[in-house]
């Protein structure tokens, strides 16, 4: 089987979050990076269908500044086969631009299976997979949190608002992954040194036209926060009251 | 002037609340826009036009209802060829969706079914003409982004109880559609939804979230999360990832970047720390109450109103006050 995983190099925001003086990005100033949380978890899908059919081929693509080349040799080391690197000087905010650059790398492949993260952690906005399935014409199912192959037909699961959802679908298909399906491996030290020998090929990025942009980037507004009503259940009864007299929220 | 679309989506044979979210906005969008009219959109099995007027009462001026057998549940084929149609032939200015679940998945391809762009998960938004503008938290909630959207119609998915729906009463013309793909030939297909805890207010849906954290110590005191959730009435029981990791609650109750972002009108944590990971997923609560015995803890320093103190003393005497305060009226 054949098998491609589309993933992002996003910002370490954990360590340290400041926005940049453009305003309109995050100051790259020590900032570190990594694969997006969402994208370990499909490559961990795809390398676990490869490990079980015993056979085939996964492919790793990625969009991004020159950068990226370090998230798609963790990704090698992990165990995918080959990398692609689209090459772009910054990777823009608008997903379809995003899935338009993907398309032509993921058209005629033979790929039985595109994987995607459910959303990057960085922009949040859940959209290049459906998106990229859309372009293509290709089936596609999002946030799938339990999937099970047979022959051409997949059954994945997903987890909705109070409900659980059971879909059905041919290969090929899109997917997208939801964390909790299967916990990332992490490289071993073979797989560390295989991933050295295994090619990236880089090609630039055919970002097309940009409808969605950042006009502008601030951290949310301080909440009025840190107010210490009281100490023990001493403190309930005015908590009450400022619920309801105050935040009018009872 | 320009008219809106509003995607209004339903479960069950019933409205949800983020579809009444949706029309409404329209209705606003339509408003700003200097009185065009509102269009929402619904799909599902036969009979789900009497649903329709509800939408009437949120500002819908017109409601288009495709009764369908094979749609008792979501078809992301049918519905985003539907609504792709439906916005190609109604020339309108903007269209929303909730990002709900079934939201976040079919707005991204009704976009791109469209050529079009896609502000997705917003939780305010402008018209200021050529573009609009919208605001989204990123990086995990640490910031937010305006994005700047060009062209028509400018599709914009809106986070659950972000915008309040309010009524804007009229008649609702009602057309009926065919589906704009024949469901027979959609390939991908709901076979099975199954209710998780039955009856349970849904987290996107409840004014109030009640939630708790590794402070409960055990799978055994969510009891006391559980009592003063009933005691509001109107809450949802969450949950932090640390809880749901060790199985004290199920993985679809956790809170955070890798769980559900929610906005309910009060956020209750209950011996939650506050890591930036639950934070990005709560933090636009309107008043976030926090219960903890470390007043150092980052929750804290988010909170509206915090008690510092042992949760198992202060929860049970919070239960009982606002049982009081809601039987009081
Ligand atoms: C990639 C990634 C993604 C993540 N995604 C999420 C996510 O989506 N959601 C999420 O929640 N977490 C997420 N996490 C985990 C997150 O970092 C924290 O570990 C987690 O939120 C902590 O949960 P907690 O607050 O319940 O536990 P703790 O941090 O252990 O906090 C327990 C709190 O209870 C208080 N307490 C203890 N006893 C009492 C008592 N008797 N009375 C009152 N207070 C008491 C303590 O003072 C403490 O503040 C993620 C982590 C990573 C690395
Ligand atoms: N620049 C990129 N290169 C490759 N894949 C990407 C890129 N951006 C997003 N993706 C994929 O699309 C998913 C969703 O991203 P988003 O729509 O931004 O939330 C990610 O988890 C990745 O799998």
């Amino acid at each position: 089987m054949k098998i491609a995983v589309c993933i992002k190099r996003v910002p370490d925001t954990e360590v340290r979050f400041a926005i940049g003086t453009d305003r309109k990005s995050i100051d790259p100033t020590g900032l570190k990076f990594d694969l997006s949380d969402f994208d370990g978890y499909a490559i961990e899908v795809a390398l676990r269908l490869k490990e079980q059919q015993g056979g085939g081929e996964v492919v790793a693509l990625s969009l991004g500044p020159d950068g990226t080349q370090e998230i798609l040799r963790k990704a090698l080391s992990m165990g995918i086969d080959r990398a692609v690197h689209l090459q772009a000087d910054a990777i823009p905010f608008d997903a379809l631009s995003i899935a338009r650059a993907l398309v032509p790398e993921l058209e005629g492949q033979g790929f039985e299976l595109i994987l995607f993260g459910r959303n990057a952690t960085d922009t949040g906005n859940a959209c290049v997979g459906p998106m990229t399935a859309e372009l293509l014409g290709m089936p596609c199912v999002t946030a799938v949190s339990h999937l099970e192959l047979s022959e051409a037909r997949g059954i994945a699961q997903r987890e909705l608002e109070g409900v659980t959802e059971t879909v059905s679908f041919p290969l090929p298909a899109v997917l997208t992954i939801d964390e909790g399906i299967a916990r990332p491996r992490l490289p071993s030290l073979k797989g560390i040194m295989a991933a050295k020998k295994k090619p990236i090929d880089v090609r630039p990025a055919q970002l097309g036209e940009i409808r969605l942009s950042v006009q502008t980037l601030e951290l949310p507004p301080e909440r009025a926060g840190g107010r210490i009503v009281g100490e023990g259940p001493e403190a309930v009864p005015e908590l009450v009251r400022l619920l309801r007299d105050e935040a009018k929220v009872l | 002037m320009a008219s809106t679309f509003a995607f209004a989506e339903a479960r069950g044979g019933a409205l949800r609340k983020v579809a009444f979210e949706a029309v409404s906005t329209a209705r606003r969008a339509a408003d700003a826009s200097g009185g065009g009219e509102a269009h929402a959109l619904l799909l599902g099995p036969p009979g789900i036009s009497t649903l329709a007027e509800q939408l009437g009462r949120y500002g819908a001026d017109r409601v288009s209802v495709v009764e369908h057998p094979a749609l008792e549940h979501y078809s992301p084929e049918v519905f985003a060829a539907t609504a792709a149609a439906q916005l190609r032939a109604g020339n309108y200015r903007a269209g929303f969706f909730s990002a709900s679940a079934q939201g976040r998945d079919l707005a991204p391809r009704a976009a791109a079914a469209l050529g079009v762009g896609l502000a997705a998960d917003i939780i305010a938004f402008e018209l200021d003409e050529p573009a609009l503008i919208a605001r989204h938290p990123a990086y995990i909630g640490k910031a937010i982004a305006s994005l700047r959207l060009e062209g028509s119609p400018a599709l914009v998915s809106l986070r659950p109880g972000a915008l309040a729906a309010a009524e804007a009463p009229r008649a609702a013309r009602v057309e009926h559609a065919p589906p704009a793909l024949d469901p027979a030939a959609a390939r991908v297909v709901v076979t099975k939804v199954v209710a998780r805890g039955a009856a349970k207010l849904d987290l996107g849906e409840a004014p109030v979230i009640v939630s708790g954290g590794r402070g409960l110590k055990g799978a055994e005191h969510f009891r006391l999360v559980e009592e003063l959730a009933a005691a509001f009435g109107n809450a949802a029981v969450g949950a932090t990832r640390a809880v749901t990791d060790d199985g004290w609650r199920p993985a679809t109750d956790q809170i955070g970047q890798t769980g559900r972002l929610v906005s309910p009108q009060l956020y209750v944590a209950v011996g939650i720390s506050g890591a930036i990971q639950h934070l990005a997923g709560m933090r636009t609560a309107k008043v976030i109450v926090a219960i903890n015995k470390d007043r150092d803890a980052p929750i804290m320093k988010l909170a509206d109103y915090a008690i510092v103190g042992d949760l198992f003393e202060i929860v049970p005497r919070l239960t009982e006050a606002v049982k009081q305060a809601r039987a009081e009226g």
